[in-house]
């Protein structure tokens, strides 16, 4: 059996196990988990509009996730999606509130917003992991904090426009479609799917195919090789830090462009940029395998929303998700299965 | 080996499935009789959507829960399709779905919990022109939108009025949850009710910027209790449960010590029948209940907003607890400032402006 | 005589790749049997078959006559079948004993019996003449020692067959006397063994002996006693081979390097150069010769822009490249074989194709603006794969999957192939057998015949007489001394490197 075709079949097997381990807890437990995937899978797929809802939900996962497997890509750990992401939404909300321009200008003006938002927020700790060391981890989590306050600052004192959130932004910077939402019956789908879909397409390209992205890779497999090539570390590690604060910073966008089209005061961190790290981590850091995963992700999140209605918590759903990523984690033991397997094949 | 390994996946299996048991308890008596009762067809059926706090909150989507409950009840309905539910939110993000899925499933009158919910019921009730929604804590001005409000304030006058009347070290604690309008009618009425009490108790504001953060909650209540407060209310959702737990804590350390906290949103007893003195109850289960009689009946306030004070019995004060020293001269007091209330006398403020400018006669 | 241990015509293959082809090899009871072969030759894969890491697709094993299935170390070691690792596996902050037992805790009541544990490796120490102290701590004792643990450790786990993987690789040649020692008397204790190696000089002291593997296959077993060097390295490489390197007179011409009161500090901050001067002219060759740690690597780290200098003046052809960072030096032309090929010379994870234009990757044509030509990349590796005989399945293969000679054969490619001026070639022949070692040499004489300067550094001797047109000898961070490798001994270096002598040497530095 090839590499390849068992780092396809690894993430795989994570998912049937999750699924595996989950009905056996379901059963366990009492519930009969053919209701619960039968109302799982109604809720994702029941009609057009859960399945408008579920690309809605894979946009901002899709983003997240491509920010942390760029990082993760370049050997670093961005922990700090999360407020890269949050001061990506109050970016782009912002420059859909305060300007009034065309379409074609306000949108893309929004979301650059955004990436220089996340950008800046991924690139102290950048900076300060080149210059001084300090662990990438550390310095993230502690910028998730800053930026979830200072952001419920600003929202409250300097752009609320009652009950704790800003003002709608002007359909001109509005990501929604009554065209798509139509098509899916009044789902909050958005054309950020497209970005999304783009951008998964510039991380496999800028990594893959450019002079860039080889020493991007390079840094990540081995800084002192990269150093005895004559490759700048400090550099490629701030900007690949800067990269993938971008990418968290767009997902914010899609959330204050689209979905919601404002931004509210937050009660504490959102999950979707530490949801990235688990759809990198299934997805095998790859821009493809990210995109799955984000899909995955998404369909089991909105599916789980019905569930109370089969009468099932819908934590199952989490256990579950939690299961998948324990599963890819522990990947190790389904690679020595699946190499025996292969084998045996062999014989 | 492998026999160990499989023992051990088991077991974890199988305590994963009894925590989940215990957790589902509640719902499996009423999912028989779901399954029970579906010949008999009604007409009127009501869900409503719980904020990221989840149903079980111990305080405000649990409080709404239990309205709904108890209108199923009184009117024979079971929980599910074409009775009652609910559906849960994990993110700000599923408010709209939850709505727009209740909806679907062709609920007659869907709630939305919490001033969060407010453009999520906009944007919905104008797609779902057919489906009634109520939305709690804010307003929506839509036709088939009705909007609850609570003067919360007024209960939380009482419980200023029960801690004054309780403080010994005239030192008092209020926990609120985010800057939001609601809470901020809380602790109006909270302050203005100690300083028509006993005006020389000081209060010590602290927000947590959250309402699901239990343990930042205890860390608040236990700098509060250290710095000399020995009643401390709040009106901070689960992050108050933190409260609560260090109450309990310093009690059980040293049971001679007189701490209190006041709880806020239901009776709030069950959460420490030794330190809770009484609760700031914030009747959603009433005004849900009310209101779901009213739609059922073909009154429904679309367009309108419904306030639900004191005199509606939409907020009270919790029985205070019968261990508080001087319990007979709270429940005199509380008794006098509820006529006054009622009758107009006093308008407790709702803002920290109002707050200002008032005065207990 | 009995066999402990046969292998049978064992075949492994690795995806289409194999290892092993048809390889027997018999281990008679008390003798020391060689195993030798290049590198990537499959000794390696071979042992690890043994040992149950691998599981063969042909062929038998036995152990004392009867047929075994190995498939894992636990079911070997329970054969007594022991591994002297080559990278020792133990923890540097346990002591001696704590390593010997480790896994095999001796308990009384769930705690660790430290002192009984103690005196039984006492007891084994003495009986096979391994003098180490158990209570001293790994960090604390030196390389010889730590090797002296893990035979300890096989010994204590009941091993009667010893595998040792290239054991003399890090010893001194004092702990390599030693380390023979040793062997004969496990032997005489009645202890067998297995001895992987591709120095000739050792098999001929030592084994009883010695089967030969090559690209795979097996040659063939031969009596130590019935055969010389010569013959077991045309075996091993399949052709004859040159102990000494031909080369003809150099003919030096202008300063290609010069390098003026150069000051590097180490890592810790301590001076580890301390105002060397050195001259390396185009067309020669000049040997760097010392002892490890007297400021080789932050010399040549100074020079490729790897490590920050202090002070002094490096200049190529004339130009400054003080403070330069190492890409504008590898622009400047000075091409760098580094002494750690896994930390510095390859990116193990990029397949061995894009290796081969890891400095070169931003030029044209393997780019154009910012975008890679992966096909004129891999034209190139093909052509470099070729000329320089690196053995891969293919040019995609990852650098990591490759065998230490043939990344060190395209490592050589690589920096030849750039043309720089300057050659810096540090320990480029360590850990590598005599073809690999031949080869190498060949490259860097060819070098200096096209009228390139080329710097070697190495820890050995011989390879410095060998291939040096000058000798410099460096000494805490200077150099002591410039010597012609034809006018002096190796009785003369190893006092000049030995600090000694130092004023009747520095007369001789200008030769």
């Amino acid at each position: 059996m090839s590499k390849r075709l068992i780092n396809l079949l690894t993430p795989i097997f994570a998912v049937l196990l999750g699924i595996i381990l989950g009905t056996i807890i379901m059963l366990v437990s009492g519930y009969n988990p053919v209701d619960a995937f039968i109302a799982l899978g109604q809720g994702a797929f029941g009609d057009v509009y859960q399945t408008g809802e579920v690309v809605r939900q894979v946009t901002p996962y899709i983003l997240a996730g491509l920010a942390v497997a760029f990082a993760f890509r370049v050997g670093l750990f961005n922990i700090g999606v999360e407020g890269q992401f949050i001061v990506g939404w109050l970016a782009a909300v912002w420059v859909g509130v305060t300007f009034e321009l065309p379409t074609i200008i306000h949108i893309p003006l929004a979301i650059l917003a955004a990436m220089l938002a996340g950008g800046l927020w991924a690139f102290i700790p950048g900076l300060l992991k080149a210059r001084f060391r300090v662990h990438e981890v550390i310095v993230t989590i502690m910028m998730n904090y800053i930026a979830l306050h200072v952001v419920n600052y600003i929202v409250n004192t300097k752009m609320n426009q009652g009950s704790s959130k800003t003002g709608k932004i002007h359909e001109t910077a509005s990501l929604r479609s009554e065209w798509l939402s139509n098509l899916t019956t009044g789902s909050s789908i958005h054309w950020g799917i497209i970005i999304a879909i783009i951008c998964c397409f510039i991380m496999w390209f800028l990594l893959e195919k450019t002079t860039r992205g080889f020493e991007l890779r390079a840094v990540g497999f081995n800084q002192d090789a990269a150093h005895y090539a004559g490759m700048s570390v400090n550099k490629n590690i701030i900007l690949s830090m800067v990269i993938s604060g971008c990418f968290a910073g767009i997902a914010g966008a899609m959330e204050g462009l689209g979905t919601f089209g404002y931004m509210a005061v937050q009660g504490g961190f959102t999950g979707v940029g530490f949801n990235g790290i688990a759809v990198a981590l299934l997805g095998g850091n790859t821009a493809i395998g990210v995109f799955f995963a984000a899909l995955l992700f998404g369909i089991l999140k909105i599916g789980a929303l019905s569930m109370p209605l089969a009468g099932v918590p819908k934590e199952l759903v989490d256990i579950i998700i939690a299961l998948i990523v324990f599963f890819v984690a522990a990947s190790y033991m389904i690679r020595i299965v699946l190499e025996r397997f292969s084998k045996k094949g062999v014989k | 080996m492998k026999k160990h390994k499989i023992g051990m996946a088991l077991s974890l299996v199988l305590a994963a499935g009894t925590l989940l048991g215990a957790c589902g308890k509640s719902d499996d008596t009423t999912k028989d009789q779901a399954k029970g009762g579906d010949k008999e067809k009604t007409t009127f059926s009501v869900a409503m959507v719980t904020d990221v706090g989840g149903v079980d909150d111990k305080s405000f989507n649990q409080s709404a829960w239990e309205g709904l409950q108890g209108f199923g009840k009184d009117n024979g309905l079971e929980k599910g399709k074409g009775g009652y539910d609910y559906l849960q939110s994990t993110s700000d993000a599923d408010y709209t779905t939850n709505l727009n899925t209740l909806a679907r499933q062709g609920f007659n009158l869907v709630y939305g919990i919490g001033f969060l919910m407010h453009d999520a019921v906009d944007g919905i009730a104008k797609q779902q022109p057919k489906t009634n929604f109520a939305i709690v804590d804010d307003e929506v001005k839509q036709p088939n939108v009705a909007s609850v409000l609570f003067k919360e304030q007024e209960a939380a006058f009482l419980a200023g009025v029960a801690a004054a009347l309780t403080t010994k070290s005239n030192h008092i604690g209020f926990i609120g949850g985010m800057e939001i309008p609601v809470i901020e009618r809380f602790e109006s009425g909270f302050l203005a009710g100690v300083k028509a009490a006993k005006p020389e108790a000081k209060v010590d504001v602290q927000y947590s910027g959250a309402f699901d953060k239990a343990e930042l909650g205890q860390t608040i209540a236990s700098k509060m209790y250290s710095s000399g407060a020995d009643v401390v209310f709040h009106a901070a959702g689960a992050t108050g449960n933190g409260l609560f737990k260090e109450a309990g804590d310093l009690k059980k350390k040293d049971p001679s010590r007189e701490i209190w906290a006041i709880g806020v949103d239901r009776d709030q007893n069950d959460m420490g029948p030794d330190v809770v003195l009484t609760s700031a109850m914030k009747r959603v289960d009433v005004a849900v209940k009310d209101l779901s009689t009213k739609a059922k009946d073909g009154k429904f306030p679309g367009g309108e907003t419904a306030i639900y004070g004191l005199h509606e019995d939409g907020v009270g004060l919790a029985p205070v607890n019968s261990k508080a020293p001087n319990k007979d001269a709270i429940d005199k007091a509380v008794k006098e400032w509820v006529e006054k209330i009622k009758s107009g006398d006093v308008k407790v403020p709702g803002t920290r402006d109002e707050l200002k400018t008032f005065s207990a006669k | 005589m009995e066999y402990v241990i046969e292998m049978l015509n064992i075949r492994k293959e690795f995806g289409g790749f194999v290892a092993n082809d048809n390889i027997t090899l018999q281990l008679k009871k008390g003798e020391i049997h060689a195993l030798l072969g290049e590198n990537g030759a499959g000794k390696s894969t071979l042992m690890n078959v043994l040992f149950g890491l691998y599981q063969p697709e042909q062929g038998e094993i036995r152990v004392k006559g009867k047929p075994v299935h190995i498939s894992n170390p636990n079911i070997a070691n329970d054969l007594g079948i022991g591994m002297v690792h080559q990278h020792f596996m133990l923890v540097d902050k346990f002591t001696v004993t704590e390593n010997i037992i480790l896994g095999k805790e001796i308990t009384s009541g769930g705690q660790i019996n430290l002192k009984k544990a103690e005196k039984e490796v006492r007891d084994i120490s003495e009986r096979y003449g391994l003098a180490v102290d158990p209570q001293a701590r790994i960090s604390d004792i030196t390389v010889g020692m730590q090797q002296r643990v893990e035979i300890l450790k096989t010994l204590y786990r009941g091993a009667e067959i010893l595998i040792f993987d290239e054991p003399t690789a890090v010893l001194t040649p004092q702990e390599i006397k030693e380390l023979i020692q040793i062997m004969k008397t496990l032997i005489k204790e009645g202890k067998s063994i297995i001895l992987i190696t591709h120095k000739l000089k050792e098999i001929m002291e030592v084994a009883d002996r010695c089967t030969v593997i090559r690209k795979g296959k097996g040659i063939g077993t031969v009596n130590v006693s019935e055969t010389n060097p010569n013959e077991l390295a045309s075996l091993m490489v399949g052709r004859e081979v040159d102990f000494k390197t031909e080369k003809i007179q150099a003919s030096p011409k202008h300063d290609v390097l010069d390098i003026k009161d150069l000051i590097v500090k180490d890592s810790r901050g301590v001076s580890a150069v301390r105002g060397l001067n050195l001259t390396v002219r185009a067309g020669e060759i000049v040997g760097i010769a010392g002892i490890d740690g007297n400021g080789q690597s932050e010399f040549i780290e100074a020079i490729t822009g790897l490590r920050k200098a202090e002070k002094g003046s490096i200049k190529l052809n004339g130009k400054e490249l003080f403070g330069l960072p190492s890409r504008k030096i590898t622009e400047a032309g000075i091409g760098h074989i580094p002494q750690d090929r896994h930390k510095h010379g390859l990116v193990l994870n990029y397949p061995i194709g894009e290796n081969m234009v890891l400095q070169t990757y931003y030029k044209k044509p393997f780019s154009k603006t910012g975008i890679l030509n992966f096909k004129e990349i891999y034209n190139k590796a093909r052509t470099l794969i070729k000329e320089f005989d690196v053995r891969t399945p293919s040019e995609y293969t990852l650098a990591r999957a490759l065998s230490g000679g043939n990344q060190q054969k395209a490592i050589i490619g690589r920096e030849v192939d750039r043309n720089p001026d300057l050659l810096i070639a540090a320990q480029p022949t360590r850990g590598l057998d005599v073809g690999a070692i031949e080869f190498i040499h060949k490259r860097l004489i060819e070098q200096r015949d096209n009228g390139k300067a080329v710097l070697l550094v190495s820890f050995e001797l011989d390879e410095i007489m060998n291939v040096s047109d000058r000798i410099a000898v460096i000494y805490e961070g200077q150099i002591v001394a410039v010597v012609n490798p034809k006018e002096t001994s190796e009785q003369e270096l190893g006092l000049l490197m030995a600090g000694s002598n130092r004023k009747e040497a520095g007369e001789g530095t200008h030769v």
